[in-house]
């Protein structure tokens, strides 16, 4: 077996369908208006738009000489380029596996247990073209699970979008969180803290709009439908892998062709196909050397769980875009609210250490203030809102107030850095990545955990379809479906997120000016309106969701 | 099996060009990678080609690609020929040429990747009409229970999601090459190591062993290949349960088919020598048909199947003029057919002169 060779250091295209991730682009937007961070951030753009040039096939122009050196490098590597450029990271070992064939083999080996992880070992274990399938979910943390559910709530919460519940319930989980506790809510306030700009989204038949369950809850539904699978899904908490090792390309002589797997406690166990699912530093994408492009925002997020002055029916979520970054307010039942504020990591630190009641007044007046109006902005926008009104008097666009806050919840406020990250491929032969491993975004939409759930949606849609057609599971006829499904998904929302963060952390005159006329155009226009709620809520779309 | 291997995809077009030989991979097969603990230096990327240079590269690689099916069907045909045939007729040489290609069997983007996308169609094919027989089946292994004889497995490339749809099954390849490949290649799965079993033989090895005792036939791709085409039906249905059903694909014999398997791969990209394919050999469905039911088996399906080169997948067709696949079910009466070689005297006559070379075999068929 020939020894790996390394990698040349020179660039490397990524190769890629056509066609795809054309979106990328627009996060070379969304980077390039913002300019203001140098250095790697910087750097990586570079690498943004090198990749979405080989990709996209219609953009840049290299030099022939280069492309054809390099192309003449790779060529030489390409069998030999996986494993040797995990070979170069520390987590992985170049063995070749002839002789350890009394590993256990599984088909599916999901890596991380965590809402998203979790969700897909429960999803499989529930499909019915997987019944005669082993599944295995490698946990670094201990199992959770309740006598009975905590009084207080917990501070870590998520907007579950329909399409998640949907997900949720194909699979039973649905009825725990039903049974535990979650809020509805139906409408949704988005507004401007420079202008009176705002955008309403609601539902006119009523429907709910969204979720807001806190993590715990959700995990602990994910357990319990878990235990009732354990025939099929073996989970193994506390364990780790440390090192992955994986086949070649196709079987040749004495090799393996799985995935092989050493965990933290020395068993090896190897897989047909691994799902990495193990957050945004994800050991299994760095393992198989997958490129991500990140950038850390210069922003942390502040949670907490808030009391209201007054019990109030308490459905509607609420964001306001400050300067310094969007404070979310979302239902948690009549009395409770769960805060997520993103803003400056000094501001955020200062939030977290002041004492409660300043804490409060503060949280009261970012929802309240009107001190970053300036009366310029404000005329503009009552020119646009009476132009509106003259052309669509029927649209009552009623701004409703948030309600105020009266106290924090003790010991429940904690700050965590944000960032963006986005891996350039979802999938390897017998690999694929799904949930923050392959993307992480801003919380400002509200949308991490939907997206991990949509690809987790579609992965187990793809995967079924190959099950039911006796099909290899570690194939990439099939997975780099799944591949083109979600990222055109994922990278329009990732870009769009990105967008609007920096686009709302201004308070230049010219970009409030255009957000807010863009708010209210926005708000005034129903099929804009419907198609941003669509794209947010994750509905079902063609690709379908495992029933 | 005309159609050509599936174009890859942009980034690989460029590397197949550059590469004196095809690998034949589609840009996931090979990923590369860069080093993961760099994420953050990165070092400025070169973009890789304008537009004009992609529609070269397409055009170029175009060619290529049928370069590379007519490789496959050098290296293919030998062993189809063998097949059903004695022994005596194995060129030495021709076997070798194909044993520098069987360790491809599992590459699926290499010179077998239109067999592995048939696979799409193929088999749940198979499936479906395999569960129209049962009453219900086991989730996760409809097929269970079931046993299937997969005729010309080569590799084992429709033998392996047989089993893993539960159904046991035996392979069989006149080729111990490829016997070996496919055995090794199952011996890596604990689950499919016990339900397949591979045989280096041919069917008619089988006949004895396993007569009335297979719910399926399974001869995909192999029938244009065969030189005695009844013969080797006729043991198709001897191994078949009354009841049984066999599924064939394989190629019409049509001008069309002859234009694109013949003329185009032979004559027009110029790299298989002249006489190679024999188009004489390929089948119509109606002849199949006929000796069919001859043999007593009733044909419930004919469906066409196209391929599409530069997708690299295959689909279902109203139009059988190229590649078709049937399916036929033995009957579970016990009459004996009219002998095929009164009907089809004149098609058949050449063919059937050869075969007389081999009386002891057509002796115990026809016992």
């Amino acid at each position: 077996m020939p020894e790996p060779v390394p990698l040349p250091r020179e660039p490397l295209i990524l190769p890629a369908q056509v066609g795809r991730d054309r979106f990328l682009i627009g996060l070379l937007f969304a980077r390039s208006i913002s300019g203001t961070e140098a250095g790697p951030t910087q750097l990586a753009i570079g690498e943004l738009c090198s990749g979405s040039a080989a990709k996209g096939g219609s953009n840049g122009a290299p030099s022939t000489l280069q492309v054809s050196t390099m192309a003449g490098r790779l060529a030489v590597s390409r069998w030999r380029a996986a494993p040797s450029a995990a070979g170069r990271g520390p987590l992985l070992s170049c063995r070749r596996w002839s002789g350890a064939k009394a590993d256990t083999v599984y088909d599916v080996v999901v890596s991380g247990g965590g809402l998203v992880g979790a969700a897909m070992a429960c999803a499989l274990g529930y499909d019915i073209h997987f019944h005669d399938k082993k599944i295995l979910l490698l946990e670094a943390g201990p199992k959770k699970v309740w006598e009975k559910l905590p009084e207080t709530y917990s501070n870590r919460v998520s907007s579950i979008s329909p399409g998640s519940a949907t997900l949720l319930s194909s699979f039973g989980a649905w009825d725990h969180i039903c049974n535990m506790r979650y809020r509805a809510f139906r409408r949704m306030q988005v507004w401007d803290a420079c202008s009176e700009a705002l955008i309403m989204f609601d539902k006119d038949n009523l429907d709910d709009m969204g979720y807001i369950v806190e993590n715990d809850v959700i995990m602990c539904a994910l357990t319990k439908q878990l235990e009732a699978v354990s025939d099929r899904v073996t989970v193994l908490y506390r364990s780790k892998a440390v090192s992955y090792t994986w086949p070649y390309p196709f079987t040749m002589a004495d090799s393996s062709p799985w995935v092989h797997i050493t965990l933290g406690d020395g068993s090896t166990l190897q897989t047909k196909l691994l799902i990495g699912a193990d957050g945004h530093n994800s050991g299994v994408r760095q393992a198989a050397g997958i490129k991500n492009v990140s950038w850390n925002y210069d922003q942390s997020a502040v949670v907490a769980t808030l009391h209201l002055s007054e019990a109030t029916e308490n459905n509607v979520a609420w964001q306001r875009f400050l300067p310094s970054g969007p404070i979310a307010l979302l239902p948690l039942s009549d009395t409770l609210s769960s805060l997520v504020w993103s803003t400056s990591h000094e501001h955020a630190a200062e939030l977290v250490g002041m004492d409660e009641e300043k804490f409060v007044d503060t949280i009261n007046s970012a929802f309240w203030s009107d001190a970053n109006h300036t009366d310029f902005i404000d005329s503009a926008s009552s020119v646009l809102q009476s132009v509106v009104g003259f052309l669509r008097p029927t649209k009552v666009s009623a701004r409703q107030l948030p309600p105020s806050v009266a106290r924090v919840d003790a010991r429940s406020r904690v700050l965590f850095p944000l960032g963006l990250g986005h891996a350039a491929e979802y999938v390897r032969p017998r690999l694929a990545l799904i949930g923050d491993a392959a993307h992480r975004v801003h919380p400002l939409a509200g949308q991490g955990v939907n997206m991990g759930f949509g690809d987790v949606s579609s992965l187990v849609h793809h995967l079924s379809a190959a099950a039911f057609n006796g099909k290899d599971l570690g194939s990439m006829s099939h997975l780099t479906g799944y591949e083109t499904d979600r990222q055109r998904h994922n990278t329009a929302l990732l870009a769009a997120t990105d967008l609007l963060k920096r686009f709302y952390s201004t308070s230049a005159a010219p970009l409030v000016l255009l957000r807010t006329w863009g708010l209210q155009a926005t708000n005034a226009v129903s099929p804009l309106k419907v198609r941003s709620l669509t794209a947010l809520q994750e509905l079902p779309t063609e690709e379908g969701l495992c029933q | 099996m005309w159609g050509g291997r599936k174009l890859s995809s942009s980034g690989n077009r460029f590397l197949g060009v550059l590469r004196s030989r095809c690998w034949g991979t589609q840009a996931e097969g090979a990923r590369l990678t860069s080093s993961a603990e760099n994420q953050v230096s990165w070092t400025p990327q070169t973009k890789p080609r304008v537009f004009s240079e992609y529609r070269i590269m397409w055009f170029k690689s175009y060619r290529m690609t049928f370069a590379c099916l007519n490789r496959m069907k050098i290296y293919r045909y030998p062993w189809r020929r063998l097949y059903s045939t004695s022994q005596t007729t194995v060129d030495n040489s021709e076997i070798k040429t194909f044993l520098a290609l069987a360790h491809r069997w599992w590459d699926e983007q290499g010179v077998y990747a239109p067999l592995h996308s048939m696979n799409d169609l193929r088999v749940p094919f198979i499936r479906d009409n395999l569960l129209k027989t049962v009453a219900h089946h086991q989730p996760g292994k409809p097929l269970s229970g079931m046993k299937i004889l997969d005729v010309g497995c080569g590799g084992g490339l429709l033998s392996e999601p047989l089993g893993r749809l539960g159904a046991s099954v035996i392979g069989i390849d006149p080729v111990d090459e490829n016997i070996k490949i496919a055995q090794h290649h199952k011996s890596f799965d604990p689950v499919l190591d016990k339900r397949i079993e591979y045989r280096a033989c041919s069917l008619e090895e089988m006949v004895e062993e396993t007569a009335e005792t297979c719910d399926a036939v399974v001869a995909s791709e192999v029938v244009e290949h065969v030189i005695d085409l009844e013969t080797f039906l006729q043991c198709c249905c001897q191994v078949l349960k009354p009841g049984g059903s066999l599924f064939i694909t394989t190629i019409n014999k049509t001008q069309l088919s002859y234009a694109l398997g013949i003329v185009f791969s032979e004559q027009i990209a110029g790299i298989v020598p002249k006489g190679t394919h024999t188009w004489e050999k390929f089948v119509s469905p109606e002849k199949l048909e006929s000796i069919l039911e001859s043999n007593g088996l009733s044909v419930q399906t004919v469906a066409g199947m196209l391929y599409n080169p530069l997708s690299g997948y295959w689909h279902w067709s109203e139009n059988t003029s190229l590649n078709y696949a049937a399916h036929a079910v033995k009957s579970t009466g016990q009459e004996h057919p009219v002998p095929a070689e009164f009907v089809f005297k004149g098609e058949t006559e050449e063919l059937r002169d050869k075969d007389s070379t081999n009386p002891g075999l057509q002796e115990e068929l026809k016992k």
